[in-house]
């Protein structure tokens, strides 16, 4: 799960890591307020507006500005809250800006990056440090991955003392603002375990003109397997920032995401179902979706990801392929029909079932009176789904 | 001979009295695995569905001589179940849950360690099977058969279809393994590698591999310089966009590394024939099989 900018935040300011005063706002009379007080407090007049959304690249985008005054703030909120910001990882869909972070602006004498991540070659977390902060640190690993530094934390002795001053001092940080490194980089760490993160990035983490060191943007992700047990959690997530579709097929525990294509596709198993849209696009096809029904789908979870796959306006064909486990084909058969009974059929349906109760789950089918077209294999059900959906187009 | 599991292994089930457990531990046995009992804390004494049920691990290898454990226990419990057959004496670990904290596997690892004669397969995998003689984990029986492929896998269905198109070809398998899709887990590709290379029923390996990480590229690595069987493999996932998490926990393509384009150049630089789509995993094998 991904949260914003100004929740991470909030999340580090508990684990007592330095960061500009801030304050999200919802509305122009609230960054104007927040701006007041920004400037008030700090006897500074110029403050940060900043979008507040979940994708990176936003400066570039046109969502960070740097103001000076609350008029001014104000007037660069109305422009900001309600654009359709493009980044680099948004898409060329956008993002529409609904929440903005007021910050008071700091005078940086250096831009670092810090990060952290579950590593799976050591399998354990990894803490990475540059001294190219600010920068797209993804290029600089491709390009110049000794200038990325790292130490590997221990899970039984955490991250030690030492490991976080290797960190500071490889930075280049000297005195008090190699102290202050190497401390934040111990809490980061803690921030990390305590909450279940699988990726922590501040970048750039700046360090001041008087030697302090700040977060400047913070990005978290927490493990969804581990969100049981924080629960405090939920309340953070922000749905507009999640594709409806993806959302409702959470809600019955499938695995959807949408793409770009016309082949609606159901599947079992994550790695079948990549390989699903793999042979669709071999056949000259274009999957409309990835989606795993698991291993124990029901008849209310088959009909469920029936009704998300047809509710997408751009499908012109579905393919059904299913290995059965423990997953039994009648099972799928009989979501199938429910599904279409249910939702109506306004497009080709191709059908593969191999696996457990597979020639009961075929006669199901058959004898549905349904126009089901069957499959023998994987590549034959490509082939014939991808010709349906073509000859539907035209 | 093959790999890991067979006649002489003893296997009890943790968590065998939920639905999951109690299920798959009547289909193992029906498969002809020796299932020599079970664990659920609290139920120990009781004997569920013929199975004698005990309240440990430890209980259970003192009092049955079980060499292998299946832990079907939620997620929650699960990279505990794992630790408390470590301590057993357990040699084979296989965990079928899906969905255990990603933390608490890399703890899990980091306690098993150092510890000689254990292998642990998963979590989040389908098992592992030995066509005939044992089968451990949730995958159907009927579709494999005894022969001479060796398989490995990071996907469940997809090593089902490898073993079903094999079977059909007439080769079977040797041994099909499923390592799971979890970024923290046990044996990985160059360690069922080694396994095969050095079992004499192996002819030839199957691999499949997906998105995401660099277990296939280290494959690579370790076919070009240490084996002299042949293999083939399949990477799933060529046209998954970047950044997004398809399923699998590990299956996601992130800073632009981890593409199938990666993987398959890799793969083939070592020699090793790939599979153009999912429907030929058997037949890209076939001719590499003497």
């Amino acid at each position: 799960m991904k949260i914003h900018e100004y929740q991470a935040k909030e999340i580090l300011a508990r684990y007592g890591l330095p960061l500009p005063k801030g304050q999200p706002a919802f509305s122009v009379d609230e960054a104007e307020a927040a701006a007041k007080a920004l400037i008030a407090e700090t006897d500074n007049e110029f403050v940060v507006v900043k979008a507040q959304i979940h994708a990176g690249g936003r400066g570039k985008g046109g969502g960070v500005k740097v103001v000076k005054g609350a008029a001014t703030a104000r007037a660069t909120a109305q422009k900001i809250l309600g654009m359709n910001l493009v980044t680099h990882q948004t898409g060329p869909g956008g993002r529409i800006v609904k929440r903005l972070l007021i910050e008071q602006a700091v005078d940086i004498a250096r831009e670092l990056y810090l990060g952290a991540v579950v590593d799976r070659d050591s399998g354990r977390v990894v803490v990475m440090a540059s001294a190219e902060g600010g920068m797209d640190i993804e290029e600089v690993a491709a390009k110049s991955p000794e200038k990325i530094l790292k130490q590997v934390a221990d899970p039984v002795l955490g991250l030690a003392p030492y490991q976080a001053r290797n960190l500071a001092y490889g930075l280049g940080l000297h005195g008090p603002a190699a102290k202050n490194g190497a401390e934040f980089i111990e809490k980061l760490y803690r921030a990390f375990t305590d909450l279940d993160a699988s990726l922590v990035e501040i970048n750039p983490l700046v360090v001041l003109t008087n030697g302090r060191v700040l977060a400047l943007d913070c990005k978290m992700t927490f493990d969804d397997n581990a969100l049981y047990r924080h629960k405090e959690l939920e309340s953070l997530r922000d749905l507009d920032e999640e594709d409806p579709a993806e959302t409702e097929a959470k809600r019955y525990d499938l695995s959807f995401i949408k793409l770009d294509g016309s082949i609606g596709c159901m599947v079992n198993g994550a790695g079948l179902a990549m390989a699903t849209m793999d042979i669709i696009k071999s056949f000259g096809g274009q999957p409309a979706n990835f989606l795993d029904v698991g291993g124990s789908a029901t008849t209310e979870k088959v009909t469920a990801a029936f009704k998300i796959i047809t509710a997408d306006p751009h499908v012109r064909g579905i393919f059904v392929n299913i290995f059965g486990g423990i997953m039994k084909c009648d099972t799928i058969a009989e979501g199938v029909i429910a599904a279409v009974k249910q939702v109506g059929l306004k497009v080709p349906l191709v059908v593969r079932l191999e696996g457990t109760n597979v020639d009961l789950g075929k006669k199901i089918l058959a004898q549905s009176g349904l126009a089901v077209t069957s499959a023998n294999d994987m590549a034959d059900g490509a082939q014939k789904v991808v010709a349906l959906a073509a000859a539907g187009s035209k | 001979m093959a790999v890991l599991v067979g006649k002489q292994t003893k296997l009890i089930v943790q968590g065998l009295t939920g639905s999951a457990g109690t299920f798959h531990a009547k289909q193992m046995r029906e498969y002809g695995t020796n299932v020599v009992g079970g664990v659920t804390p609290g139920k120990g004494g009781s004997v569920h569905e013929g199975f004698p049920v005990f309240d440990t691990v430890g209980e259970a290898v003192k009092r049955t001589g079980a060499n292998a454990t299946v832990i079907y226990v939620p997620p929650p419990g699960a990279a505990d179940a794992i630790l408390e057959a470590a301590d057993a004496g357990i040699a084979v670990i296989v965990c079928i849950t899906e969905g255990i904290p990603t933390l608490d596997m890399v703890r899990a690892k980091r306690a098993l360690q150092g510890r000689a004669g254990l292998t642990l397969i998963g979590p989040n995998c389908p098992g592992i099977i030995t066509p005939g003689e044992c089968k451990i984990g949730i995958m159907p029986g009927y579709i494999h058969s005894p022969g001479k492929v060796g398989v490995v896998s990071r996907s469940g269905t997809l090593t089902y279809e490898a073993a079903h198109q094999l079977t059909a070809l007439g080769l079977g398998q040797s041994t099909a393994i499923g390592i799971g899709g979890d970024p923290v887990k046990g044996l990985d590709f160059v360690d069922c590698l080694q396994l095969f290379e050095r079992d004499p029923q192996t002819k030839a390996v199957l691999m499949i591999g997906e998105i995401g990480g660099t277990s296939e590229e280290e494959a690579a690595r370790f076919v070009k310089t240490n084996m002299k069987k042949p293999v083939a493999a399949f990477i799933a996932g060529q046209t998954a966009p970047p950044g997004k998490r398809m399923g699998h926990a590990g299956a996601i393509i992130s800073g632009g590394k981890g593409t199938a384009a990666e993987k398959i150049a890799a793969l083939r630089d070592a020699g090793i024939a790939i599979a153009p789509n999912p429907a030929e995993l058997g037949k890209t094998v076939a001719p590499l099989v003497s």
